[in-house]
């Protein structure tokens, strides 16, 4: 008998936890909206004197991945204080969750396109463009199919990124620009997904961004067309007006803008624009 | 309360009495366990009543007459029904093979088996993509020999859902087996069947609700099935790209056609579930 009174008692207490997690929960989601609306409007006079302080949460395209990491680690070297976390992954999956309520500070988007759904849905205003990215073929180590050109990839197995993410449909407009009808293998939701298949020699070529290519120039190699001049993307980045972390996001914008970061940026193969 | 005991014994007779007293008893409901009751009945629903509440009713009729709708939800019936097969082939003996012989290491065997059940999908397909990828152990000789490459096909799809399928009817095989009599198979035995003969006609039949429950069970997993996929098949319309992977590449562009094709796979779920509740899944 005692035995069933306790495990009513546990229960009864399972559902009290429950329930007072439930209005935690409730409270936590609250909070970041409250206090955002506050520090947002003096974020620009503080983002002359920028000392950032505080988790700081940054989506970014999966192609800013390997310059983000370096360029967060000197955010913050320059801002004891403050703890920057990245999440990369394909523009429109990070448009999608912020404008669903993802709680981020900071957006950078490989496409002025995906920066406008954030933008629309009044979770951004006035993005900047920060750096640019061209397309490149990245093909196995040693270039085993001999591919020059875009011409090229219609005899062999191609991944491309989906045409929903900005990689994606880069592709397409170079595709176009070549006038190379061309059936890829895959549709990958990420530039990183098409350059992995490459790596791993599943595919023969896939289409990425230059930076991709020279990040992985270990692994892969890289193959430059003309017509990847037509299909450039601009990058924009802007602090989220429901950033929980609005003094940081804005002086983390700021700092991506600064000459320091454009020349990492530059380094990995961005074009300034 | 300490009546529980003899008063449950007593309740299956349909005595006067006794009945009498279940029936108030039943009557009186343990708050404690209804609160986290209701509450697990509207965390399951509420998201599907969610689904229909956001669902464009207005544009659905344009959504689901598009092409690539039906392209995806008949490449999903097609390989969950695949995948389902082969796991009956390959299954229903390895079932088998668990509850009736004393193979050694058993034990070893059964946890191997349900690994796939535990293991996160994408880590599944990233193993399936380093075995049988074109460079892959197994991969290169099917390439190198037949000249088969599986990532990025069909049959792709079909291997990936199976890998994560099988383990449940597998369980759900090897669950029935050990709950049939085994005597039978021995009855049979003495009057002159040959094994083969005894497994077919006699303890096939004998489990064949097990079976089917395990089928259903993997064929609904192979549906659903996203991770192993999209990491060893890729994506691409009307060959690798399943309706899990066009919900999830819709939601990026537009959220009211990832409604529209998850009312599509939930009404599919919905009426396998209703077709098949009275003959496989009623409880015991």
């Amino acid at each position: 008998m005692s035995s069933i009174r306790l495990r009513a008692a546990l229960a009864a207490a399972s559902v009290l936890a429950l329930a007072a997690g439930l209005t935690a929960c409730g409270s936590d989601a609250a909070t970041p909206a409250a206090t955002a609306s506050a520090p947002a409007g003096s974020s620009t006079a503080s983002a002359a004197a920028p000392k950032a302080t505080g988790a700081l949460t940054v989506f970014a395209a999966a192609s800013l991945k390997e310059s983000f990491t370096e360029l967060g680690k000197k955010f913050e070297a320059a801002n004891p204080g403050a703890k920057v976390t990245f999440n990369f992954g394909g523009s429109s999956a990070l448009a999608q969750s912020i404008n669903s309520g993802a709680p981020a500070d900071v957006f950078a988007a490989a496409s002025p396109a995906t920066m406008k759904t954030v933008t629309d849905a009044k979770g951004a205003e006035s993005p900047k463009v920060f750096v640019r990215n061209t397309l490149a073929i990245a093909v196995p180590k040693g270039n085993p199919k001999h591919i020059a050109g875009l011409a090229d990839l219609t005899g062999v197995k191609v991944a491309l990124c989906a045409k929903e993410v900005p990689c994606g449909s880069a592709a397409v407009t170079a595709l176009a620009a070549g006038s190379v009808n061309l059936t890829p293998v895959t549709l990958e939701q990420d530039v990183k997904g098409a350059l992995t298949k490459v790596e791993l020699g599943e595919v023969d070529a896939s289409l990425v961004y230059k930076t991709d290519v020279k990040a992985d120039a270990a692994k892969i190699d890289g193959v430059d067309f003309p017509e990847a001049a037509k299909a450039v993307n601009d990058y924009p980045i802007a602090a989220l007006t429901k950033a929980p972390n609005a003094s940081a996001a804005a002086a983390f914008v700021a700092y991506i803008q600064s000459a320091e970061a454009t020349q990492v940026l530059t380094a990995a193969g961005f074009q300034t624009p | 309360m300490t009546l529980s005991g003899p008063l449950r014994k007593a309740a299956p007779s349909t005595g006067g009495a006794p009945a009498a007293t279940r029936r108030r008893r039943s009557r009186r409901i343990p708050y404690p366990l209804l609160l986290p009751a209701l509450l697990g009945l509207v965390f399951l629903v509420l998201p599907l009543v969610g689904l229909l509440v956001r669902a464009p009713w207005s544009s659905l009729p344009e959504q689901l007459t598009s092409p690539e709708v039906w392209q995806a939800l008949r490449l999903s019936l097609i390989c969950a029904t695949s995948a389902t097969v082969v796991s009956l082939v390959l299954g229903v003996p390895l079932a088998w093979l668990l509850a009736r012989t004393e193979i050694p290491g058993r034990r070893v065997i059964r946890a191997l088996v349900t690994l796939p059940l535990v293991l996160p999908p994408v880590v599944g397909g990233v193993a399936l993509l380093l075995v049988l990828g074109r460079n892959g152990i197994v991969g290169r000789w099917l390439d190198s020999a037949f000249g088969i490459t599986l990532p990025f096909t069909t049959a792709g799809v079909v291997v990936a859902e199976a890998f994560v399928a099988m383990p449940f009817l597998v369980i759900s095989v090897e669950g029935a087996l050990r709950a049939a009599d085994p005597r039978y198979e021995e009855a049979a035995a003495t009057l002159g069947a040959s094994r083969l003969t005894a497994f077919r006609r006699v303890t096939l039949p004998l489990i064949a609700p097990g079976i089917g429950a395990g089928a259903v069970l993997a064929w609904s997993r192979a549906l659903g099935e996203f991770g192993a996929t999209i990491t060893f098949a890729g994506n691409f319309p009307g060959r690798t790209q399943t309706m899990p992977l066009a919900v999830y590449l819709a939601m990026e562009r537009d959220p009211e056609a990832a409604i529209a094709l998850s009312l599509v796979l939930l009404a599919v779920s919905v009426a396998v579930l209703a077709g098949l509740r009275e003959r496989w899944l009623s409880t015991t």
